[in-house]
């Protein structure tokens, strides 16, 4: 069952130097109880994808295209519709947490806040359905941790707190923006564990350039390069079996991989390269990379590729 | 020949008033650093790996210990001795951004050295010949020169960063986590560019990580610490 369709979906914001096409032209299905990593660089338009589902963008920006969410387009729903989903259909954990909790109020209230609005309980069972969920993000002692405000938390402990706060309404659908970003090895793979667990009867779009944290909790991975989709396949096939030049490249530049370089940089997402995007960084491009826009197009069975070697 | 030998190095932490308690951030560590070569240095965030690579430039004085840097110990130098050391000793941060001044263009960080007469007096057209001859080594186009910061990515600005030092021509480097906020890609570039320095100009080297791959590519030798300790300390070749 699908549970979430995107359908060309275009995402612009204006700058100074002109129309940032930060999403452009994006298709991308998840289905009831798909775990989907979405990979990419700083800037590739990654967190502006996840940020148009929940409809968490700056009023100048535009969305084009559609978002099915059980058949239902969420970019025609007013703001009022949208709060009522947001938060306890589909929700965000939002990346950095020492940004994104509120650094005056104790981490139980902010739990408990999103759980009134959405489950009309009173203030006192909020309150403890926020400790509920602070336990079951393994948080020890969380009756007292409940009346710490953030800064007296770790980096881990916080990204947690983010984590309860995310699953507090039960929703279907969760995007979870980088939630192992400034972890170190070990806090980094007991988040990833508990993401594992706490979404294994959800789906989960989740962002992050770190090709491990997607293998271990998905099971299909979409890469994502200067606005639109590259490659989309289950994740060993990613890992293992990359077809698209980028892809290779992405995962020889890994230290465990032999740390080889992509020439040159990301390219501007205000005038992105003409033909592939990618044509200017590829070992193997050819002359009509340089004119022809490749489309995606099915490899094998379930890969998708978008570069012209394939077509 | 040794360039760096820590001996016993400790850094002890205490806070509150009445009920003082000690923070152990390093606690007791020797190791040595030979000429040319590269020590890693791992550990999870909080293990004082950090604190190390400050201690040894003296950003922060240790409790006790000693630091010998080429025969001289430094930790009894006085500041005007410790300033004629520095250029000697440098260190990359974590964070390219911050270690920039924002209001500064490209060009004039990495021209400070000269202009300060690190190299003695140099004219206006040979700092500029020298700056383009940097900026051209680590990798940028002499159009980032009259850049700020903030319009260059990270993978750009620590390259600036990485022009600058050699700019001052240290012998040591301790390197912090040079590329935990960068991306993938952009860490292959620039960690393929340090160990590229790193020979061409006979540099000697701490490297800090959490990351025990990155380490392994960049050091002849690994010091895993723990808890303010280090645990041991082996060759990076693989076994």
């Amino acid at each position: 069952m699908l549970l979430l369709d995107i359908i060309h979906l275009k995402t612009q914001f204006p700058t100074q130097d002109g129309m940032v096409k930060a999403v452009d032209t994006v298709d991308l299905q998840i289905a009831e109880g798909e775990r989907i990593g979405l990979i990419g660089e700083t800037g590739c338009g990654k967190t502006v994808l996840g940020m148009s589902i929940v409809r968490l963008l700056q009023p100048s920006t535009t969305i084009e295209g559609r978002i099915l969410y059980r058949g239902r387009d969420i970019l025609q729903l007013d703001e009022e519709e949208m709060r009522r989903l947001r938060g306890k259909e589909i929700s965000m954990i939002l990346q950095n947490p020492t940004t994104s909790l509120n650094p005056v109020l104790k981490i139980g209230d902010q739990i408990a806040e999103a759980i009134q609005l959405h489950q009309k309980l009173g203030k006192r069972e909020a309150k403890s359905k926020a400790v509920e969920m602070l336990e079951s993000v393994n948080i020890p002692d969380a009756q007292r941790r409940a009346d710490q405000y953030p800064h007296e938390l770790s980096g881990g402990m916080k990204e947690r707190v983010m984590i309860a706060m995310g699953l507090a309404c039960d929703p279907s659908f969760i995007v979870a923006d980088e939630p192992t970003k400034g972890l170190d090895a070990k806090t980094k793979m007991q988040i990833v564990d508990l993401l594992r667990e706490a979404t294994a009867h959800k789906s989960l779009l989740i962002i992050t350039h770190d090709l491990g944290v997607a293998e271990a909790i998905c099971d299909r991975i979409a890469v994502m390069y200067a606005g639109e989709l590259l490659e989309d396949a289950s994740s060993r096939l990613i890992l293992e079996e990359p077809i698209h030049p980028y892809m290779q490249g992405f995962i020889n530049s890994l230290p465990s991989k032999g740390l080889m370089p992509i020439p040159g940089t990301s390219p501007s997402l205000i005038a992105p390269p003409h033909g592939c995007r990618f044509h200017p960084r590829c070992s193997r491009a050819m002359k009509i990379c340089e004119r022809r826009h490749p489309e995606m197009v099915e490899v094998e069975r379930g890969h998708y590729v978008r570069c012209l070697l394939c077509a | 020949m040794r360039l760096i030998d820590v001996q016993d190095l400790k850094k002890h932490y205490s806070s509150g008033m009445i009920n003082k308690q000690y923070t152990r951030a390093v606690d007791g560590v020797s190791f040595f650093i030979d000429k040319g070569e590269t020590l890693g240095l791992v550990g999870e965030s909080g293990c004082g790996k950090t604190t190390v690579g400050r201690l040894l430039l003296r950003l922060i004085e240790p409790t006790s210990g000693k630091i010998v840097f080429d025969g001289v110990d430094i930790t009894g130098l006085g500041r005007k001795e410790m300033r004629k050391m520095r250029p000697r000793m440098q260190m990359i941060f974590q964070d390219p951004e911050s270690s920039l001044n924002p209001k500064m263009r490209i060009g004039e960080s990495i021209a400070e050295p000269f202009r300060l007469g690190l190299h003695g007096r140099m004219g206006k057209a040979e700092i500029k010949e020298r700056v383009l001859e940097l900026v051209d080594i680590v990798g940028l186009n002499p159009e980032h020169v009259n850049r700020f910061p903030y319009q260059l990515s990270g993978g750009q600005n620590q390259r600036v960063v990485l022009a600058r030092i050699l700019a001052i021509n240290p012998e040591f480097i301790v390197a912090d986590e040079p590329t935990a906020s960068l991306d993938v890609s952009v860490q292959a570039q620039i960690l393929r560019l340090i160990m590229d320095l790193k020979k061409d100009f006979g540099l000697t080297m701490l490297f800090i990580s959490h990351d025990q791959e990155v380490v392994r590519h960049m050091s002849d030798r690994i010091a895993m610490m723990d808890r303010g300790k280090i645990k041991r300390i082996e060759s990076a070749k693989r076994a």
